[in-house]
């Protein structure tokens, strides 16, 4: 049933799960999954939008590649992968700056100045995890999956339980660094306003198990996107789910 | 300061048993330390600690690092575990005396006979307390290193090993102060040198001042070692953990 082998040098991210089901405790099959296709283009930003415990994160591990037991196939862009799960996931027993230097041994010092400069973090480089608040280990995993220089950038709701006024700044963060440093990004989220200023392509998901229930491209750059335009695709795509 | 104390308490309560129990039972700490110093000046004291001594860390050596592998192996393979688990029951359960003389029938009075026997006594606790640490491994951590494809040995040394260390740092703990005890017996049994040699000897001769002198030595050796090496090795490698301020 695993079928994810990487295909040529292709730039895309092609992922077709066909279906993904978990077995319970019981011994009962639950579908996770059906159905599940979409490419996405090099550089592209994809954001899946759905309510919680619908799969989505099943599917980021599967795209991600921890996860083979599934029925379909996903081809990934050849390179680096770089991962921001729900948690910051960090090694508690090195400091921020070691925790990325053994991800990313090759990153040169002034790339990681600068990113440690854009996620404000130069001040906690010799920190340990533990001593560092929820929303700082947040931006050192964010610093790490960019270190990498990946080709393939996944985003497990990176920025859920921070306040919002944070959650907003760490938003802006990322959008700067994915334009700098295209990564082919796919972005899980059940923040619209989120997935909305930061894709290019809009998933919308249905409940478990998750299916697309609409595709929706947002052609007008994320630095160009004011607060009427946010409004504006909310609404439409409010319109493409009624029932929400 | 309290620790100094209790050591008080430790001789103050010697020296009367000393004196209830006449010089013959229970030579007082000056006798001893008198025993210690003549052979010290000998040169005997030295030779047999050093033997002893040798025979420690050769014996714990071996069974850490065969414990080690042995118990990340059954921590993490489902079906090593069930292979082994017997093997380690009767291991686990075997008398140290049978080990050792069975050692020496098989493998002759020799050096190699006794630190294997010593070895043996000590892997499985070895192997059951890092196959503890290694069942307790965090998977976050491990698929963090898997999608950002750290090369294996980074991974073990970085991600692995600190999180067994703790687990490491006991079966260290409870090794040295077995597998000392141990030694003793294997040189009492079959050794021409080293400190169970001569509290061997000195038991021929009921002579309780030697038997306590070489004892008390070869003590302070081990708790010179647990606290010049095991003490600050287990705190650098848990300085990342937060302190009370």
């Amino acid at each position: 049933m695993n079928d994810a082998r990487p295909v040529g040098d292709s730039d895309l991210l092609d992922v077709r799960i066909v279906r993904k089901a978990f077995r319970s405790a019981a011994g009962e099959r639950a579908d996770v999954l059906s159905d599940v296709a979409f490419t996405l283009a090099h550089g592209e930003v994809g954001a899946f939008v759905g309510p919680s415990g619908c799969g989505k994160t099943t599917m980021l591990r599967i795209v991600a590649g921890l996860d083979h037991d599934f029925d379909g196939a996903v081809a990934r862009p050849s390179g680096a992968i770089g991962m921001v799960f729900q948690e910051p996931r960090l090694l508690p027993w090195r400091t921020v700056e070691e925790n990325i230097r053994l991800i990313a041994p090759a990153v040169d010092a002034a790339t990681l100045a600068s990113l440690f400069d854009t996620l404000g973090l130069s001040a906690h480089r010799a920190h340990f995890p533990g001593e560092l608040s929820l929303g700082l280990a947040r931006r050192v995993a964010l610093a790490r999956a960019f270190a990498v220089a990946p080709r393939l950038l996944v985003l497990d709701e990176p920025f859920t339980s921070l306040d919002a006024p944070l959650a907003a700044r760490l938003r802006d963060e990322l959008a700067l660094l994915v334009d700098r440093r295209p990564a082919t990004t796919l972005l899980v989220t059940h923040d619209l306003d989120e997935a909305v200023r930061l894709a290019d392509r809009l998933f919308l998901l249905s409940a478990r198990p998750a299916r697309i229930l609409a595709t929706m491209p947002i052609a007008q750059p994320r630095a160009a996107r004011g607060a009427e335009d946010i409004a504006a695709l909310k609404a439409a795509i409010a319109q493409q789910q009624p029932q929400r | 300061m309290l620790r100094l104390l209790s050591l008080a308490l430790f001789f103050a309560t010697w020296l009367i048993g000393s004196a209830l129990a006449g010089e013959q039972m229970l030579p007082g700490p000056l006798a001893v330390v008198d025993a210690i110093v003549t052979e010290a000046r000998s040169g005997a004291l030295f030779i047999h600690l050093g033997a002893t001594f040798a025979r420690v860390l050769l014996a714990f050596a071996l069974a850490m690092t065969l414990g080690t592998a042995l118990g990340i192996l059954m921590g993490r393979v489902p079906t090593a575990d069930r292979l082994g688990d017997p093997w380690l029951l009767i291991l686990l359960n075997l008398p140290a005396l049978v080990v050792v003389v069975l050692a020496y029938i098989w493998g002759g009075l020799t050096e190699t006979a006794a630190i294997a026997a010593v070895a043996v006594n000590k892997l499985p606790t070895a192997i059951v307390t890092v196959r503890e640490g290694a069942r307790a491994l965090d998977p976050t951590l491990d698929e963090m290193a898997r999608v950002f494809a750290m090369p294996r040995w980074r991974a073990f040394r970085h991600v692995v090993l600190p999180q067994l260390l703790p687990y490491l740092a006991a079966a260290a703990r409870s090794g040295l102060s077995l597998v000392w005890k141990i030694v003793l017996v294997v040189e009492l049994l079959g050794r021409p040198n080293g400190v169970g040699f001569e509290i061997g000897i000195a038991f021929q001769l009921f002579d309780v001042t030697r038997i306590l002198a070489y004892a008390l030595s070869f003590t302070a050796v081990v708790l010179a070692i647990e606290t010049f090496l095991v003490q600050p090795l287990e705190r650098r490698a848990s300085r990342w953990r937060l302190r009370p301020a």
